[in-house]
């Protein structure tokens, strides 16, 4: 009853979504909405590419929610690390991913689970989509013991199945993205790697030395340059001689794709993946991106860009915004479905912060634990050399 | 210094002096311990965190080099930036993100004065801005490059070892990149995790042809820079990073040029000699306090400055007179450049020796990201020095007061 009143006052004060639709006064029952539509994507700009991915993407109403949902979780447990980091609960380097939820969230809807991904220190947002639990995240970062590495390394150490983490040093981790594909193709497993960096690692030698190798041996790896236009706080037309990142590859053919669109992503990273499981070598894709925050919590993010430019890309291109109207406008799902999420997902945020910050540390005679994968065959040598630690694998 | 306490254990005159020393050593400890964080509902003693704890603990004002203002160590190396980019026409300054001023403000102020032909950023690209570096200073320019962190400098590493070190012996003294200084933030910083809190310098003290300079405090900063831009050799010039803002002294504001391959005794003594570099002469200094206040143990304290070439003579002249060292740094203990400065001494000083050289220095490879628990027991600290050698350090952390 109390719902029923809600609603038809939601009415009566006209509310009204982005695209102007009114909010629906009836109850709904799943059943009224639509189980999929269809929709228009953008054009993907080539390079030594006939055909690109389709212009159209189907999504189900199901892929809409979960899309949603795990766009939202993310958006939340960054800003989660952002509340913990200003309390300092979170003292280490914390560089956030909110804003670029649909690349990683895309990425994750054109691969499978067997497919491999290593990306650089933006982390979080993949580590998620990978399938780690946001409880373990957050308490790794606040240095806990359930955190995903125990609470004994941070933000550089979160590694689960088929995801290599979270690499510090910039451009490092492309050569390792190339090996990650020559073990595909060597088993023969019919994977593909998806190996992430950024605009401002575009820039280094190593990642040149990559593509040669991979195009040289067909790899199947699939470059991603995750472009959010500024790396640390160097624009990229004062950083790189040329912005087109996706033609960067020069014989690996590129496409460059809207990364603020979650189909877009998704459908780009679908025909990716057939390029490179077809043997046809490597492929590269630019996704066009934002963060919101700054390169990490020490940067305040406006120094090197105004708030307006800030506040336009949040306005205009948020891509869990675009995501909500397109479901909205297609009547895949209601205001009020998705209100219930956000509530759910709030609460799931904040029993994972609790957990993150009420979660003991690690105790000091786990020191040395985890060293070896057996009982240990040698001590473990201490501070000083005439004192041993123990070592449970 | 737990080595100090092992030294001393040895010889006969204060032995006696140990067994007392005990009870307030660890009531030491417990003043000096500082609560950093939440610690939730963990209340065991256990747990509680000790601080790799240090007080910067600023030199005599110098009077000999003209007026001085305060300044704290990145104001001291933009000081001396500045009277490089003055006095030198052809001095340049490049890398990731310094025409701001720099992620430690190192550089603030430079690209407004002096131009943006002069100070200038670069990509992102390690090799490339010292490969680069490498043939402005060949042209003969004098170049001044940044590498953000001292863990970001591997990629460089060809250039700095294949070919800065040995281009004058290549081409027959024809070239030279002695114009080149590369300028790198180093060192732990509590927070700093695997890749902004690596000391490099070990790696680059194997290669002939560079020299590698690390600075304690402003003053020496600013004059060991100054003297690094100077000297006709590529130098690596490492700034301990946790020192930038921590570290306030009165500097002179006009030029001045500190030697290089001159150590320096800080403290004089008679009983043990303790190396350090960097932010570690720091703790050296109270680990030599709390020696003489406990032990009863004089302790000569060496800043050895210059890396590569170190100063030898000083060092061992120390050792001759004291008989024991103890050498500490940052860096892990394999390789460690105590590991060098052992076997020189044990070979010029073998027979002045009356203990083994100790080493205290990292002792495992966690670098902390939490400012948690394990950072200390990982960092070499003046707490974990004074330790009696038996107990080892879990006993030594239990005894908060």
């Amino acid at each position: 009853m109390q719902n029923m009143l809600t609603i038809i006052s939601n009415v009566f004060r006209g509310t009204a979504s982005k695209n102007g639709a009114r909010a629906v006064v009836s109850t709904r029952s799943y059943a009224d909405f639509t189980p999929q539509a269809t929709f228009d994507i953008k054009k993907c700009d080539l390079h030594r590419l006939d055909q690109g991915p389709p212009l159209k993407a189907v999504l189900t109403r199901e892929q809409g929610l979960k899309y949603y949902r795990t766009m939202q979780t993310m958006r939340r447990m960054e800003l989660k690390a952002d509340q913990l980091y200003k309390q300092k609960i979170i003292r280490g380097f914390c560089h956030l991913y909110d804003g670029q939820e649909a690349c990683a969230v895309g990425i994750e809807g054109g691969i499978t689970p067997d497919d491999h991904l290593i990306t650089a220190y933006r982390a979080h947002g993949y580590t998620f989509t990978r399938g780690v639990a946001v409880k373990e995240i957050l308490a790794e970062l606040t240095g806990r013991r359930g955190g995903i590495a125990k609470g004994k390394g941070g933000s550089m150490h979160m590694y689960t199945k088929n995801f290599y983490g979270g690499n510090g040093i910039v451009g490092a981790q492309v050569p390792l993205g190339a090996g990650l594909a020559l073990a595909c193709q060597y088993q023969g497993n019919n994977q593909v790697c998806v190996t992430l960096y950024g605009d401002g690692a575009a820039n280094q030698g190593q990642v040149f030395e990559s593509f040669n190798m991979a195009a040289l041996w067909k790899l199947p790896c699939i470059f991603i340059c995750e472009n959010n236009q500024y790396g640390m706080g160097t624009s990229v037309e004062r950083a790189s001689a040329s912005t087109e990142y996706y033609k960067r590859g020069d014989y690996i053919p590129g496409i460059r794709v809207d990364g603020m669109d979650v189909l877009c992503v998704r459908e780009a990273t679908q025909f990716a993946a057939d390029h490179c499981r077809s043997g046809k070598g490597p492929i590269l894709m630019e996704l066009q991106t934002y963060r919101y925050h700054g390169h990490s919590m020490s940067d305040p993010g406006v120094s090197y860009r105004t708030r307006d430019e800030i506040q336009e890309v949040r306005s205009k291109s948020d891509p869990i915004s675009l995501l909500k109207d397109r479901l909205i406008s297609n009547n895949m799902a209601s205001v009020e479905e998705l209100k219930v999420i956000d509530v759910e997902i709030r609460k799931e945020i904040e029993d994972a912060a609790q957990f993150a910050t009420s979660d003991p540390e690690p105790p000091l005679d786990e020191l040395c634990d985890h060293i070896f994968s057996s009982e240990a065959p040698i001590e473990v040598r201490g501070t000083n050399p005439w004192m041993k630690l123990k070592s449970r694998s | 210094m737990a080595a100090a306490a092992r030294f001393l254990s040895r010889s006969a005159s204060i032995k006696s002096a140990i067994s007392n020393v005990n009870g307030g050593v660890h009531s030491c400890l417990g003043i000096t311990l500082v609560r950093l964080s939440p610690n939730g509902t963990c209340s065991s003693r256990t747990q509680r965190r000790h601080v790799s704890h240090f007080t910067f603990q600023p030199d005599p004002v110098p009077t000999q080099y003209g007026p001085t203002q305060k300044m704290n160590l990145f104001q001291s190396v933009t000081s001396a930036l500045d009277n490089t980019l003055a006095t030198d026409p052809t001095a340049v300054i490049f890398g990731e993100d310094v025409a701001f001023g720099g992620v430690f403000r190192c550089t603030v102020g430079l690209r407004d004065k002096y131009g943006k032909d002069r100070v200038f950023n670069t990509p992102l690209c390690e090799q490339g801005i010292v490969g680069f570096g490498i043939g402005v200073a060949v042209a003969g320019a004098t170049a001044i490059a940044e590498i953000q962190f001292a863990d970001y400098i591997y990629p460089a590493f060809d250039q700095i070892v294949n070919e800065a070190a040995k281009y004058r012996y290549r081409s027959g003294n024809l070239f030279d990149c002695g114009n080149l200084t590369i300028r790198a933030p180093w060192g732990c910083v509590g927070h700093g995790s695997l890749y902004h809190s690596q000391s490099p310098e070990a790696f680059f003290a194997h290669c002939p042809g560079i020299k590698i300079v690390v600075p304690r405090s402003p003053v020496q900063a600013k004059g060991l820079l100054l003297s690094c831009i100077a000297d006709q050799n590529p130098c690596i010039f490492f700034e301990p990073k946790i020192l930038y803002r921590a570290a306030v002294e009165q500097v002179p504001t006009e030029p001045y040029t500190i030697p290089l391959s001159q150590a320096e005794v800080l403290q004089e003594g008679s009983d043990v000699t303790l190396v350090a570099w960097g932010t570690q002469v720091h703790v050296m200094r109270e680990v030599a306090t709390m020696a003489q206040e406990k032990l009863g143990v004089s302790c000569e304290l060496i800043d050895l400055q210059t890396i590569l070439p170190w100063d030898t003579e000083t060092v061992c002249k120390s050792v001759a007179k004291t008989g024991r060292l103890l050498i500490s740094h940052e860096a892990p203990v394999t390789g460690g450049f105590a590991a060098e400065i052992s076997s020189t001494v044990q070979e010029e000083c073998f027979l002045n020796l009356e203990a083994p050289i100790a080493r205290e220095l990292l002792k495992i490879t966690i670098r902390t990201y939490n400012m948690s628990p394990l950072l200390p027991s990982a960092l070499p600290s003046s707490h974990r020095s004074l330790a009696k050698p038996e107990r080892g350090y879990p006993n030594v952390i239990q005894q908060d007061r």
